[in-house]
């Protein structure tokens, strides 16, 4: 099975309090120089049979109709390489 | 006959017992609806309560605005029937894209809960009817998705065609931009509020003042002179 990854961002002009508050919280951590947090979703879809164009293309519209909000967030679509039997021996090592 | 005002249930739902007692407060028939229904029981209008539907996963609203419910109060709604969305059910009206805009964490991170005081500004849609343009009301508030947002255009849209149906007074709990607690579809039929009318329906709770029983008490003059 491969992986396909959408990550989902507030767009860049939505203010995000939950950002905000991890970059406060850097200093008095003693991380200092990150001038902004924001803070996103990462979904990871595990897809069964290829991941070809139409399958991309209904991703894409899962992404759109539902994983993202696209009213205030802008979402991006990813392909990860990795063999199913590699990626299935990663997830029981960790 | 009376009208009969469906209020819908969804998994996490909190609030639909009050919204029943309200409607039943103002003289109107509730018909309780099941998220799974995709039969609306012939009702004259539809509440969507308040609570943490679908426990507000993704986001808040988004999973029940796919439920087989929401396809028949979607449909009823285009076609001119009144809803109303309370707090969650604001939410999900935001999610199906009845009403423009959506609804985000408080600024401040923090789940509030205070009595919160509200002016009408459009008594001309089919819930606020009961009131007066321009009266202020007391009713309480409890959210922590409850932070209203849209672009400059829809907001100026909005404000233009008097959507914006109610605004904070005094104190804006949440960042809510230009002070917007509720607002209308363009035909005035589908409304949705943060704050909760129904806990303000009887004296002995709430507020102690009955200032929500006005969106109840609205839908059937609207009924009643259809």
């Amino acid at each position: 099975m491969a992986r396909v990854v959408v990550d989902v961002m507030l767009k860049p002009e939505i203010l995000d309090p939950q950002g905000q508050a991890v970059q406060r919280a850097l200093p008095r951590l003693g991380f200092e120089g990150i001038a902004d947090v924001r803070q996103g979703k990462r979904f990871e879809l595990e897809v069964e049979g290829p991941v070809d164009d139409a399958a991309l293309a209904r991703i894409h519209e899962i992404a759109e109709t539902f994983l993202a909000n696209t009213v205030i967030e802008d979402f991006s679509v990813k392909v990860e390489v990795g063999e199913g039997a590699d990626a299935a021996a990663g997830k029981a090592g960790s | 006959m009376t009208a009969r005002v469906g209020v819908v249930t969804f998994p996490g739902t909190l609030d639909d017992r009050d919204t029943q007692r309200a409607v039943r407060t103002a003289g109107l028939e509730a018909v309780p609806l099941w998220h799974r229904d995709k039969d609306l029981k012939q009702v004259d209008a539809v509440i969507l309560p308040g609570g943490f539907s679908y426990g507000d996963y993704l986001r808040a609203g988004a999973i029940s605005r796919f439920s087989p419910v929401m396809e028949s109060v979607i449909d009823q709604a285009k076609a001119g029937m009144p809803v109303l969305g309370i707090c969650n059910g604001f939410q999900v009206l935001t999610e199906t894209h009845l009403l423009p805009g959506a609804m985000l964490r408080n600024n401040h991170l923090h789940f509030i809960c205070r009595d919160q005081k509200l002016r009408v500004e459009n008594a001309e849609t089919a819930w606020t009817r009961s009131y007066e343009q321009g009266q202020e009301i007391n009713i309480p508030l409890k959210n922590i998705d409850g932070r209203y947002v849209a672009d400059e255009r829809v907001l100026d849209e909005l404000e233009a065609e008097g959507r914006v149906v109610f605004r904070y007074r005094e104190l804006n709990p949440n960042g809510s931009l230009r002070d917007i607690a509720g607002i209308s579809n363009a035909a005035g039929n589908v409304v949705g509020l943060m704050p909760h009318p129904e806990h303000a329906v009887e004296p002995l709770i709430g507020t102690g003042r009955t200032d929500g029983l006005g969106f109840f008490t609205s839908i059937l003059k609207r009924l009643v002179s259809a």
